[in-house]
């Protein structure tokens, strides 16, 4: 159910990024290139220190390449905007505000909110969090703070919506049930989105495409499409066959050696 | 039906100790022979062992009205029943300290006067009393307030700007370390008025320290917090006004409230060493004449005083840091 055009949202050329921590330089990304479609579903997986959060925080304009330029449609990025929605891996929610005043930061840093603070119950009610607009951060649950962070990038109508491993820290009941969720928002909003995480099942279940990315430096191995119909049964004979093509792919690009036994 | 008739008996208990210390007021002479000065106050002719019957009889009043107020409340209600012995200690207390320091004269005079003696400064001059009180009330809500607002401008500035941090840091920290009194010979040579010099004095000892904690707490601030403001749209005033400042205020409440047992401190010995009114002014005043009842008295407007102030500062606390508690809506 591929809602894509062929219109091009964002374009990835030559982005190298290097990290030099005094002495050691670390080739965190090496040579990117990538251009994602209008309304795809992205999902970025491979081994921890492959790039995959350094590339997400480049699209976000958190962080800027040695070379190489990013551009959302023709426009180079340079810096943080609400046009790239940025999800955190633990919310990075606002402890001091209730769940409702934290889905209106976004118009508050922007100067919106009295012009469009009649928005807010649309995006309480689109991530279920009615009954909790005037709880803290403290008192709700981590499915419940995600679905709050996502509705806080929502509010500012992002071209793209970039997630950094929002599920990770989540138990599988909830983490179904986001999925779901954001299934259901990219569906009724065609928000591009683009998923960093270290789940492959997670990956296959939502993603138009996968890439995966190798460590030292961070590259792109492969990318693989995924041609199925959502929603996508997890036990259906194309889905499981193309979790094991696509684990298989995930060993041999993190190069997991089978271990040596010295005895 | 149970707990009816202990609330009744904690009632009778917590106003039997006063009851009894003012039964003792009444049917004990004093041993020396001491006149009582009649002062008018509000109208009627009184002397101190009259007003501190009254007080008595005030505080047993209220106790009653509050039995009555609390008793609606299951938790108030366990809450005045767990108070009832000590308000009978309190009376016994004071009972004994009539006893000794009045009726009986055991406790060396004039140092230790009983309790009527501390109420003969009530009626005797209480509008002076008030007078200073309220100095002193300026004189620290001058200070307070200036050295507060000062102090978290200057910790916001050294948490945010590196630079800042770098020059202003150090300063911090050496002048941290020098109680603010220490300052007095300059403030009261440079600043025209001696209530100026003791504002700045309080302001001083208050600024240095809830510019540290803001500081600390600013710097502490999640760079995750800060980034997801950037990709709100929020801009640098944005990130320190609606998240720095928000995620340091558990910080700032800290330094807000250990520099206020500072400014007390400061306060007191700024109106001791030069001061034309203050608590602090009226003790030193009497302490020259040996009317230690007045210092007594003093002291327990300060007490009094510095209470309200801490409580008021305790609920604004609980209000802002309100977030912080898990208490379900």
């Amino acid at each position: 159910m591929s809602t894509t055009n062929d219109e091009i949202i964002l374009k990835i050329e030559n982005v190298n990024r290097i990290y030099n921590d005094g002495d050691t330089e670390t080739e965190a990304l090496s040579d990117i290139n990538l251009e994602i479609k209008k309304g795809e579903f992205i999902s970025i997986i491979g081994a921890s220190g492959c790039g995959k959060t350094t590339l997400l925080r480049l699209i976000a304009g958190l962080d800027k390449p040695q070379s190489g330029d990013l551009y959302l449609y023709d426009e180079k990025i340079k810096g943080a905007d609400p046009k790239r929605g940025y999800v955190f891996q633990n919310g990075g929610l606002y402890e001091w505000l209730t769940v409702e005043q934290n889905i209106a930061a976004g118009l508050k840093a922007r100067h919106v909110y009295k012009k469009e603070k009649h928005r807010i119950p649309n995006y309480v009610e689109m991530m279920g969090l009615n009954g909790f607009e005037n709880v803290f951060i403290h008192q709700i649950s981590g499915g419940m703070a995600q679905r709050v962070a996502i509705a806080r990038s929502l509010i500012n109508n992002p071209e793209v919506l970039l997630l950094d491993e929002p599920m990770g820290a989540l138990d599988n009941f909830t983490r179904a049930a986001l999925q779901d969720k954001i299934l259901e928002i990219k569906a009724k909003k065609n928000i591009t989105m683009i998923l960093v995480t270290h789940d492959i099942d997670e990956a296959l279940y939502l993603s138009d495409r996968i890439i995966i990315m190798t460590p030292r430096p961070g590259k792109i191995s492969e990318i693989i499409d995924v041609k199925m119909n959502h929603p996508r049964n997890r036990n259906g004979v194309d889905y499981v066959e193309l979790r094991k093509k696509l684990l298989e792919k995930f060993h041999l690009a993190s190069e997991v050696k089978e271990p040596e036994y010295t005895i | 039906m149970k707990t009816g008739g202990k609330y009744i008996l904690s009632v009778i208990l917590g106003s039997l100790g006063f009851a009894l210390a003012a039964i003792l007021n009444i049917i004990v002479p004093v041993k020396a022979d001491v006149s009582f000065e009649k002062h008018i106050v509000a109208g009627y002719l009184v002397d101190s062992n009259e007003a501190y019957r009254i007080v008595l009889l005030a505080i047993i009043i209220l106790f009653i009205l509050k039995a009555i107020l609390d008793y609606r409340d299951e938790a108030r209600r366990k809450k005045y029943i767990r108070g009832a012995k000590f308000r009978f200690v309190m009376g016994i207390l004071l009972f004994v300290w009539d006893a000794l320091g009045t009726k009986y004269q055991i406790l060396t005079q004039p140092f230790f006067p009983g309790p009527a003696g501390i109420m003969e400064a009530f009626i005797s001059e209480g509008d002076f009393l008030w007078k200073n009180t309220l100095y002193s009330l300026r004189l620290y809500l001058y200070g307070f307030i200036i050295g507060t607002f000062a102090g978290i401008v200057t910790g916001t500035l050294v948490g945010w700007f590196k630079r800042v941090d770098y020059w202003i840091s150090p300063i911090l920290k050496v002048l941290g370390v020098v109680p603010a009194v220490v300052w007095m010979p300059f403030a009261l040579t440079l600043l025209p008025t001696a209530f100026g010099a003791a504002v700045f004095l309080i302001a001083v000892s208050v600024w240095i320290l809830v510019a540290t904690l803001t500081a600390a707490g600013v710097k502490e601030t999640p760079k995750r917090q800060l980034e997801a403001a950037r990709t709100l749209g929020g801009g640098q005033a944005y990130q320190v006004f609606h998240v720095a400042l928000p995620h340091a205020m558990p910080q700032i409440f800290t330094g807000i409230t250990t520099a206020n047992g500072y400014a007390f401190t400061t306060l007191v010995m700024a109106e001791m060493m030069g001061q034309p009114g203050g608590l602090g002014y009226y003790i030193n005043a009497s302490k020259v004449w040996s009317a230690y009842y007045k210092v007594f008295a003093a002291i327990i407007v300060m007490a009094i005083m510095f209470s309200i102030i801490t409580t008021l500062l305790e609920k604004l606390q609980n209000y802002m840091l309100r977030w912080q508690k898990g208490v379900l809506k």
